[in-house]
């Protein structure tokens, strides 16, 4: 199960167990078929593989983890971001009025389809963070908090990041029983800078040739990337891409959109074929820690100074993290500019308190620049879509046919349960 | 409020005189925000968990409290007002009502049933509530003013909370998790952190208020916030009595606005002395809180109070002779009162970082970990059962809470009542449902107590 031509090299000769199951000359719909198996299993066969090849796990929730760190220690990072499970233990841990993923997680790790050796979450809400004592008190392994800086503009906060970096890294040198040098952690980052790259190609497809990529099919390939280690993923993606560009499909009258809503709790993969049937979602925010970097990071300085600076300086967005120099409804807004979307798609995880504030704001900033949008809320665990699909399409004949002195109000759906 | 509010009451009459100075002392607060704009005085927005108050009076700020503005438009029965036109607005009804409420003070241009709040001039905010982050951005889109977002990293490990001087035995779950509470290495690093951001936001305050830093000044803040600290525990200590001196959900509750409001004053060192005297005037004279003590059941009360219906609340409980003794909510929202620190006035500054810092790190871990610290209460307070209240508007204080009551009752031979409602949001509180709920509760108290006797007469 190993492939030695897979060693990450700069450090000990480690080889790196192959995960998926794809056979090295698997077409495009193999892979993605195979792909979107895993994105949709509870119960993610690539983690237990590496398990019982001997490797250890860090299972990191959502938004973002510098997963270089775990790379370089020889774990696997592991994006926990729940699932849409039936939850039999974990709700008795939870009071209502509390979004799913979160229970869903705890219930993955509670009834042992999920197992990591150290758990890290982020206070990136105020539900997260509970989740760690939830975690620690209920099972066996260690669980943590790292604090990413909020106040992004002050002086120290790099140096602030790059200390929790290294106390974090301690931890995890300590569960695999090695030093890491600041050249694995160096070798680790080229790894990952290819990754961005390749998922900055990936998001360059969606934008420029839609047609070519719909929006779950897109969202399958960056997904498994966060259940395999990164480099079989950069080795799928490098064979992907070219098959997605020579496909024969051809552009279809769909309105161009940006989705946006997906950085935590992950909206069934259901909703986005049904978006698809519409839409071309030409940019998103689904799982945007996997692109939170969005340029290479350096390799030439102290690596853990360069991870925390590109964590403040050369990063996304997201509703979970403040930094004035980045007003979220104007990154929005240059999202659509930059994808050339005619439309938003504005949602929120249900309970979600910094989805739902958000919504107000991106709200607002849409109705000032006349860019039509559509409101909606989801769950992980949502099925029935045929009430979406319906005022969607209502949404898109909208903006499609309507004519410039139609109502502004017509440009905005909202689809939101009022209790 | 800001400087020279009216002089408290004498120690004449010293029964009642906590609720009826709180309440002048309240209204005059809200006079003075009312009138600072004519006055050309200039408002900070601060909140409770991390509030730096102490700091921002350096400056001649007044302080605004937005939850507590929010609190009171609730405790005032006009909070649907404000969620609604928050609503309107596309706010949904499952955020958090006190942003909701703030909200539509604001688009009204601060209207408020205790008076007019002055837009801000400057708002400092920490990160111990990730909402507080979320709320501060709506002003930073509504207002020019500087809006601070201070750091003040939390426990990273989920280590139950600890006293000083007062060990708690440490449970399999918490010693599996490493020692990284109160690793001093680690904890260093974050006062730095602290610290650099205090220097950076007395830079931003010179620049708001044209006034430069007066250090002396800061130091004979921070000794007055040191003696409002230290009777504020006096008083909480002194409902280990029994009976209990004051309901600390009711009263306690009021208490905490002076607290919040009056740090760093005077008035607030002088309310809180008095306070003292109160209450050991009450248990000289065998009072609680409803004068000729009812108390029948020792409480704790875990979370936020039940504002919308806020009296009938407390008297559900009243009624079977229930006593809170104890209240989570005076702990995280006392601004690290609660805490036995005091700042060190030969380093004002390093030591103002150090209590900011122990003083989230206090709120947070008492609402994220808050067993070991409910166990010991449950403990020095004899408590017959605890009242968890989480509400639907603030994740903050409730995501713990069904997880925190499932180690208490393995822990400890109490009961345990689990009650959801809102501090906001009248739609979700039902007051017959609470009743039942409320009544059952008692009915199992009655029963404990039968039982507890009928063991005590067998052992015999
Ligand atoms: S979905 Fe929203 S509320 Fe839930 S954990 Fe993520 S950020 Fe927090
Ligand atoms: S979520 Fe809770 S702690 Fe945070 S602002 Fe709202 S009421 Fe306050």
């Amino acid at each position: 199960m190993t492939d030695p031509s897979n060693t990450t090299s700069g450090r000990d000769p480690v080889t790196v167990p192959r995960l998926l199951e794809l056979a090295p000359g698997a077409g495009l719909d193999e892979t993605l078929e195979h792909c979107r198996d895993l994105v949709e299993a509870p119960d993610p066969p690539t983690v237990r593989r590496w398990r019982d090849a001997g490797g250890k796990v860090l299972g990191h929730f959502q938004v973002y983890f510098p997963e270089e760190l775990a790379h370089a220690a020889g774990m696997l990072p592991v994006k926990v971001r729940g699932a849409p499970v039936e939850r039999r233990e974990a709700d008795s841990h939870f009071g209502s009025y509390i979004c799913s993923i979160l229970r869903s997680s705890l219930e993955l790790a509670l009834t042992g389809r999920l197992e990591v050796d150290l758990f890290v979450t982020h206070p990136i809400c105020d539900a997260a963070r509970n989740l760690a004592g939830i975690w620690a008190r209920n099972l066996p392994q260690p669980a943590r908090l790292l604090y990413f800086p909020q106040n992004a503009s002050s002086g120290f906060a790099a140096r602030y990041l790059e200390g929790e970096y290294a106390r974090l890294l301690a931890e995890m040198e300590d569960i695999v029983g090695r030093r890491v040098t600041d050249d694995d952690l160096r070798a680790s980052i080229r790894v990952f800078n290819r990754n961005r790259k390749l998922l900055r190609d990936l998001y360059e497809v969606k934008r420029e040739t839609p047609w070519l990529l719909s929006v779950d099919e897109a969202y399958c390939l960056l997904a498994v990337g966060g259940l395999i280690g990164r480099e079989e993923h950069n080795a799928l993606l490098e064979r992907a891409l070219p098959a997605i560009r020579e496909r024969a499909a051809r552009p279809q009258d769909k309105m161009r959109v940006v989705f946006e809503g997906g950085f935590c709790e992950q909206p069934p993969l259901d909703l986005l074929r049904s978006i698809a049937e519409f839409c071309y979602v030409v940019d998103d925010d689904l799982l945007i820690g996997l692109r939170w970097l969005v340029e290479d990071v350096a390799t030439d300085g102290e690596p853990l100074h360069a991870l925390a600076d590109a964590y403040l300086n050369s990063s996304s967005y997201s509703p979970v993290q403040h930094d004035a120099r980045k007003p979220k409804e104007k990154m929005l807004l240059e999202r659509i500019r930059d994808s050339r979307a005619e439309a938003a798609i504005v949602s929120a995880a249900k309970m979600c308190e910094p989805g739902l504030d958000e919504q107000v704001a991106y709200g607002q900033a849409l109705e000032e620049e006349g860019i039509p949008y559509f409101l909606t809320e989801f769950e992980e665990k949502m099925t029935s879509f045929s009430q979406l699909q319906i005022q969607l399409e209502t949404f898109v004949e909208n903006v499609l046919f309507a004519s410039e002195d139609w109502e502004e109000e017509l440009l905005v759906l909202q689809v939101r349960e009022r209790h | 409020m800001a400087e020279g509010g009216a002089a408290v009451t004498a120690a004449t009459d010293v029964h009642g005189r906590g609720a009826s100075d709180g309440r002048r002392l309240f209204e005059e607060w809200y006079a003075a925000l009312t009138s600072a704009p004519e006055r050309g005085e200039k408002a900070a927005y601060v909140f409770v968990m991390g509030s730096l108050v102490e700091l921002l009076r350096c400056f001649d700020l007044h302080v605004v409290f937005p939850e507590i503005n929010s609190l009171q438009t609730a405790v005032r029965k006009v909070a649907d007002e404000y969620l609604n036109l928050a609503e309107d607005h596309g706010f949904s009804p499952d955020v958090c009502g006190y942003v909701k409420a703030d909200y539509a003070v604001q688009v009204r241009s601060g209207e408020h049933p205790m008076g007019r709040i002055p837009p801000p001039d400057v708002a400092v905010l920490t990160n111990a509530c990730s909402t507080y982050i979320k709320w501060a951005e709506i002003w930073e889109r509504m207002y020019e003013a500087p809006i601070f977002t201070f750091d003040t990293p939390g426990s990273r490990v989920p280590v139950p909370l600890r006293r000083a001087g007062e060990p708690v035995e440490t449970p399999d779950w918490a010693s599996r998790l490493g020692g990284g509470f109160l690793d001093a290495d680690s904890f260093e690093a974050d006062r730095r952190y602290v610290e650099h951001q205090l220097r950076e936001l007395i830079e931003v305050c010179e620049r708001v208020t044209g006034i430069p830093f007066d250090i002396d000044r800061c130091r004979e803040v921070l000794r007055l916030t040191n003696e409002m600290g230290r009777h504020w525990r006096r008083v909480l200590e002194l409902n280990r009595q029994s009976p209990a001196p004051f309901d600390a959900m009711l009263e306690g509750t009021i208490y905490l606005g002076v607290a919040n409001a009056l740090r760093g004053t005077e008035e607030g060192a002088l309310y809180f002395e008095n306070l003292v005297e109160e209450m050991e005037a009450r248990i000289a004279d065998g009072l609680g809180p409803r004068g000729e003590s009812d108390e029948h059941y020792r409480l704790v009360f875990v979370g936020v109070p039940c504002y919308p219906i806020f009296r009938r609340f407390y008297e559900l409980f009243a009624e079977w002779g229930g006593t809170f003794v104890s209240s989570t909510y005076t702990w995280f929202a006392s601004g690290g009162l609660n805490r036995d620190f005091e700042y060190d006035l030969e380093d004002p500054l390093g030591s103002l970082a150090e209590g900011l810092l122990l003083g989230v790190r206090e709120a947070t871990d008492s609402l994220m970990f808050p067993d070991r610290a409910l166990i010991q209460s449950i403990d020095e307070y004899d408590v017959d059962g605890v009242v968890y209240h989480p509400v639907k508007s603030c994740r903050t204080v409730s995501t713990g809470l069904a997880a925190s009551r499932r180690v208490i009752l393995e822990e400890r031979d109490v009961l345990a009542l689990y009650i959801e409602s809102d501090m906001m949001d009248k739609r979700v509180v039902s007051e017959a449902q609470l009743k039942n709920r409320i009544d059952a509760f008692f009915e199992g108290l009655r029963s404990r107590e039968i039982r507890i006797a009928g063991s005590a007469s067998a052992s015999d």
